[in-house]
């Protein structure tokens, strides 16, 4: 995944709570065969209603995801993460995520930003007001701002949860750390082990 | 058995974090890797060992004529892009019609991929199938396939071990699959979760590889991710001569490491189950998950006679399921449809049971009978020796390989309320078609029944 350090962006307010991974992306669209171009069926059922924010001209190209208290429960599908970030969302803020899918937010590169209930609705409020208003994440710092609103606010990852959105490490990053070792390992393999060439 | 093999293969070790442990097999089919293989392309990466992973198309591939286009297509999509992806990748894929293609955990041993002592993974839960060579093989998740397919390596957590040891001799007409739905139903769905087994002692001894593959296959219906079986004389058997199998010095090298794997005598196990299997008879599953079986001459259970409230409860979800009233005889319910097949009885020996039922005798009246061999080296082999003629005498129809009614990805389904009894390892709700029951059985008992139109031993028949 790419390093995330600081994300600039406009927000998008998802003013409902407990969002569960099949609003996210639902199941039809799990037949796919491809890990991009989940972003079209991001929240597809709500799409189909004109109201619904994202058909909302003026938030197109927004960054962030200003979401409800729990968002993401239901089903681990990590087709969810991967809609929000091929939609072009980098990071969600919620009052609240599910396990599973902060998780899989991790792993991907896709910010999860937890803050308080009030400061969440705080932000809800404001950007359903002003689809200009500008938030920056800062994830060395663990710091949400809307200086334009007065937001000044935290937010906590494990300590090698921000290493990973630093470094950009996925998993297979982190292993690839070891690579010295795996060479080693592989040289030492004993020779009547198969091959499928 | 377990730990040493584990040992063997940790590249990696940290205090608080998983092991990273090598793999040494990893086999990739159309359904669990598309996304693994868009994530390699996504982030830049390559394969580190195409050599040490092998593909094949199982789940989606039609068991009709192979000159018969794919209807599905999603299927079709799915088994075009595997082809692609490995193309693009350098890994060797056996496609429809290809004389390696098969089920995955059929070919693999069958090529002689399958070793004792290796790490073997796979995009699918019955990769346990492999452990009954002492691999240590489990089923893994698309990232986990994404992993494997870029670092050759996994980070996880040491399992705990169960032995799982079966003292005595198995009584004629028992097979390895009445033994697996009988621990099953044994120690439950759940029983052997986080736990490595080990399957021992002198019936487990007396096995050939091919039923011991059934076994370890339907380990992780019992909640473990695998199952292993300490290599002995009969594997190393199996292994020599097989195309991917070490030759001459390098056999005898590897048989040497081989022996060793064998759990010390003395070792500990983290928990212990022992069975008689002089006991043990040919079982069916009356209910909707594999612990839900009962000898074939029992009756259908009573739900109230399960102390545990929970398990009551299921028991009445999955007769009302099933549409089986408490009490009724097991050999009265008759079926519709019987499957022979899946990874778990697919291989010749289950063939060769199957047909020594089927030669000379009739299908019932109306009853559909679909036998389905795991890979075309078995599919050769059967005809070689004439199985299909028995089969198709019979009134049985013999088709192309693949996973077919197991999970009913292709074509092959049962539809609402249809009985089937198979030969597969799951009886999930819905598993083999929306709305059918499946009954799992062994090849022996799904040729009698298909005889009898109602479940039945060999031994019943005239
Ligand atoms: S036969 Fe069934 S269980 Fe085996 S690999 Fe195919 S779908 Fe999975």
């Amino acid at each position: 995944m790419k390093p995330v350090t600081v994300i600039t962006g406009r927000g998008v307010p998802l003013q409902r709570s407990d969002v569960d991974t099949d609003q996210i992306i639902p199941s039809d669209w799990l037949k796919r065969v491809e890990r991009t171009g989940f972003g079209a069926g991001l929240f597809s059922e709500w799409r189909d209603d004109r109201n619904f924010v994202l058909n909302d001209e003026r938030y197109q190209g927004a960054s962030i995801l200003v979401a409800g208290p729990n968002f993401g429960t239901g089903s681990s599908r990590e087709h969810a993460v991967w809609a929000l970030m091929d939609y072009g969302f980098e990071a969600v803020i919620s009052s609240r995520f599910a396990d599973i899918f902060f998780s899989n937010c991790t792993k991907q590169g896709l910010l999860p930003v937890t803050v308080d209930e009030e400061v969440a609705n705080q932000l809800l409020a404001a950007v359903a007001e002003n689809p200009e208003l500008e938030i920056t994440i800062d994830v060395a710092r663990g710091s949400v701002e809307a200086p334009a609103i007065g937001v000044s606010a935290t937010f906590v990852l494990q300590p090698f949860t921000t290493e990973r959105f630093l470094n950009g490490w996925d998993d297979i990053g982190l292993t690839l750390r070891n690579e010295a070792d795996l060479t080693a390992f592989e040289a030492k393999r004993p020779g009547y082990l198969p091959t499928t060439a | 058995m377990a730990e040493k093999v584990w040992d063997q293969h940790v590249v990696h070790k940290a205090d608080g974090e998983p092991d990273l442990l090598y793999i040494d097999l990893h086999l990739v089919h159309e359904v669990t890797s598309p996304q693994a293989f868009d994530g390699l392309r996504l982030a830049g990466r390559t394969v580190r060992r195409p050599d040490l992973t092998i593909a094949t198309a199982d789940h989606n591939v039609p068991t009709t004529a192979l000159d018969l286009p794919i209807e599905d297509p999603i299927s079709k999509k799915q088994l075009e892009v595997l082809t692609a992806n490995c193309a693009e990748f350098g890994i060797t894929c056996y496609n429809r019609g290809d004389f390696n293609q098969g089920i995955v955990h059929v070919i693999g041993p069958e090529l002689g991929l399958t070793q004792p002592g290796m790490t073997i993974v796979c995009g699918d839960s019955h990769t346990s199938t492999h452990g009954a060579f002492g691999a240590l093989a489990f089923g893994i998740g698309t990232s986990e396939v994404e992993h494997v397919l870029a670092t050759q390596s996994l980070p996880l957590t040491r399992p705990k071990t169960m032995a799982i040891t079966v003292n005595g001799t198995l009584n004629p007409g028992v097979t390895s699959k009445d033994l697996v739905l009988a621990i099953i139903g044994e120690i439950g769905t759940g029983g052997g979760m986080g736990y490595v087994l080990e399957y021992r002692g002198e019936a487990i001894e007396a096995l050939s590889m091919e039923a011991r593959m059934t076994i370890c296959n339907m380990s992780i219906e019992a909640g473990a991710r695998a199952g292993m079986i300490a290599p002995d004389q009969i594997t190393f058997d199996y292994l020599e001569g097989k195309e991917h199998a070490p030759k001459g010095e390098a056999f005898e090298a590897a048989k040497k490491a081989w022996a060793e794997l064998r759990t010390d005598e003395g070792a500990t196990f983290d928990r212990e189950v022992i069975l008689d299997a002089t006991t043990i008879t040919p079982h069916v599953s009356w209910g909707t998950n594999p612990a839900q079986v009962a000898p074939i001459t029992a009756n259908v259970p009573n739900p109230e006679d399960f102390a545990d409230p929970a398990e009551r409860e299921a028991a009445a979800r999955a007769l009302a399921y099933m549409g089986l009233t408490a009490g009724m005889a097991i050999k009265d319910i008759t079926v519709q449809t019987v499957f022979i097949g899946s990874c778990t009885n697919s291989r010749i020996e289950d063939l060769r049971l199957a047909a020594s039922v089927f030669d000379g005798r009739k299908v019932a009246e109306g009853l559909r009978v679909l036998i389905v061999p795991g890979s075309h080296r078995v599919k050769a082999q059967a005809q070689a020796e004439g199985l299909d003629k028995i089969f198709t005498a019979a009134g049985a129809e013999w088709r192309e390989p693949g996973c077919s009614m197991c999970l009913a990805m292709n074509p092959d389904k049962l539809t609402v309320g249809e009985r089937s009894a198979s030969t597969s390892n799951r009886n999930f709700e819905g598993r083999q078609g929306r709305g059918g029951r499946t009954h799992l059985v062994s090849p022996a008992v799904a040729a009698a029944t298909a005889i009898a139109g109602h479940f039945a031993t060999p031994g019943d028949l005239a």
